[in-house]
């Protein structure tokens, strides 16, 4: 079973209106994986996602998860499914506590007691979440603000979690706390993750493979290693 | 003194009718951004609802031997009615224009609005329709004071469904998934919330509200007219903004305020010009404060 991807895209097609921002990409995420997309600024990765979510609609092409097209589920349906996604900017709730963003987390589940156990685990997990659990989340800081767009991404129980740029305009010490706690998720509870970054650098350590999207398609795939020095991506992405 | 005490009890009475109402138009500012111009319809459907089954109870002779029944049973129908009728009006009249311009859904409202008040009016008439006038005879008397069992009644249901309404938004799950759509769609559908049934779960309970408040204007001037949403509806609106829109809160204080005014400026200044002073307000909170009394500064009882 292992040899079937939990999350395939066939060719996608998707966009804006008229603006097509996705020219039929096709990848997998092999369960338990951690896969990096990674691009410029504009290349389509945060469309990718949302396309993924059901946000954007696909307009060619098809979304596999666990062997089943999924382009016309309903974007609330997909986290019951066990697909969930930390988007860009974490988006939290502005004027729901900390405690009030983790419950709704939660929302389609209704085992109460197994919920404010996962809460309190999401408290040692995020110390720093429980001190300030009835704080208004909009009164988080930004590192704080990702831990909890995190912490209640995982409170839907996913099986992949789409992570759209976690280190974006955070300090490094809190990006690698971040990127430690991604690894961790990864390993000790098996999720899959698919993680969209800006930053190659970072995605392709934490990676075991990675895409290239270039104004909507994908340019290149292979191993982190062998991307990491990949001579191409360390002059374009990587700086050098 | 008792002149004023007195006011004081008939504007907490019209003032809580008029919170009701805001209540609705606030909520569904929270929710979707649209300022529901056809809510006051709502107010009048349950008006009309309310007198059709207390007047049916009343021909049964049920309304002097099982009141609290007859009442109950009359609020449960007509609010359930309304509820129903309100999510319909948003699948029909604002859900397709979600992604156009606020402005054609707006101009949507204010259609639908004059198509529930026609509707009304071909099917019930242009006359009066008389509440039955057997319940809540009594008063109890202050020197100079009255206060009769219905304004009693009108006050204490009043103040349960404003509590009601507060739990349900500020302590329950689904009150905290309200408040999550109304501050980010998307993010809520990324956790599972489906904003269409949060949506029309607004709507129902917004026309709830202004449902009971439609009966209860009924049980107290005795009568409704198919055209009674209207300045009600304006009013309620007007207090809406006085509280800022989207604030639940402001708009429970910003009906009783319009509700006093409209009372006090009635008793001491002129009768005939009572309805001017609802809009005078609102022209003042425009023109001074356009967030409004609760408005964007205070976040904590916003939707």
């Amino acid at each position: 079973m292992s040899t079937q991807p939990i999350l395939e895209l066939k060719n996608v097609y998707s966009g804006y209106g008229s603006i097509k921002a996705l020219k039929g990409i096709s990848l997998k995420v092999m369960p338990g994986e951690i896969v990096a997309i990674i691009g410029a600024n504009g290349a389509g990765k945060s469309t990718t996602l949302m396309t993924i979510c059901g946000i954007v609609p696909v307009e060619k092409g098809e979304i596999l998860y666990q062997g089943k097209v999924i382009n016309k589920v309903l974007p609330e349906k997909l986290p019951v499914m066990g697909l969930c996604q930390v988007p860009e900017g974490r988006r939290i709730f502005p004027r729901l506590t900390v405690m009030e963003n983790l419950r709704l987390g939660a929302f389609y589940r209704d085992d109460t007691s197994q919920i404010m156990k996962d809460i309190q685990h999401s408290y040692e997990m995020f110390p720093i979440l429980g001190e300030r659990k009835s704080q208004k989340g909009g009164t988080l800081s930004g590192g704080e603000q990702q831990m909890l767009a995190i912490a209640r991404a995982l409170m839907t129980k996913p099986k992949v979690l789409l992570l759209d740029e976690p280190s974006l305009g955070l300090a490094p010490i809190i990006v690698q706390q971040i990127f430690d706690i991604i690894s961790q998720i990864n390993k000790e509870e098996g999720t899959t993750i698919l993680l969209v970054e800006q930053n190659a650098n970072l995605a392709l350590h934490a990676a075991s493979r990675g895409y290239v999207v270039e104004t909507g398609e994908i340019t290149l795939e292979d191993e982190a290693s062998s991307l990491l020095s990949n001579p191409k991506i360390r002059e374009a992405y990587l700086g050098e | 003194m008792e002149y004023f005490i007195q006011q004081l009890i008939n504007g907490i009475t019209l003032g809580g009718m008029y919170a009701l109402i805001a209540l609705g138009y606030t909520m569904v500012y929270g929710v979707i951004q649209l300022i529901n111009f056809a809510h006051g319809e709502f107010f009048a459907a349950g008006g009309y609802v309310g007198a059709i089954a207390l007047g049916y109870f009343s021909g049964l002779g049920y309304m002097e031997t099982h009141p609290v029944i007859c009442l109950t049973a009359s609020f449960a129908m007509a609010m359930a009615y309304c509820a129903y009728l309100a999510v319909g009006v948003e699948k029909i009249a604002y859900k397709p224009l979600r992604k156009e311009s606020r402005l054609a859904a707006l101009l949507s409202a204010l259609g639908m609005s004059i198509f529930l008040s026609n509707g009304l009016m071909l099917t019930q008439g242009v006359y009066d329709a008389v509440y039955p006038s057997e319940l809540f005879q009594g008063r109890f008397d202050f020197g100079m004071v009255t206060i009769s069992y219905l304004q009693i009644m009108i006050i204490s249901l009043t103040a349960c469904l404003l509590v009601g309404l507060n739990l349900l938004v500020f302590k329950t799950k689904v009150g905290m998934a309200m408040r999550a759509t109304a501050q980010d769609k998307t993010m809520s559908a990324l956790v599972a919330i489906g904003s269409n049934r949060i949506i029309s779960l607004t709507f129902a309970i917004g026309a709830g509200l202004a449902c009971a408040a439609g009966i209860m204007y009924g049980l107290y001037y005795g009568s409704v007219r198919y055209d009674m949403g209207f300045v009600p509806g304006i009013k309620a609106f007007a207090a809406a903004v006085l509280g800022g829109i989207g604030n639940i809160t402001g708009a429970m204080i910003g009906g009783l305020i319009i509700g006093m005014v409209e009372i006090f400026g009635a008793g001491y200044l002129s009768s005939e010009y009572k309805d001017v002073f609802a809009f005078i307000i609102l022209i003042a909170v425009l023109y001074f404060k356009p967030n409004g009394i609760m408005g964007e500064n205070i976040d904590d009882t916003r939707v």
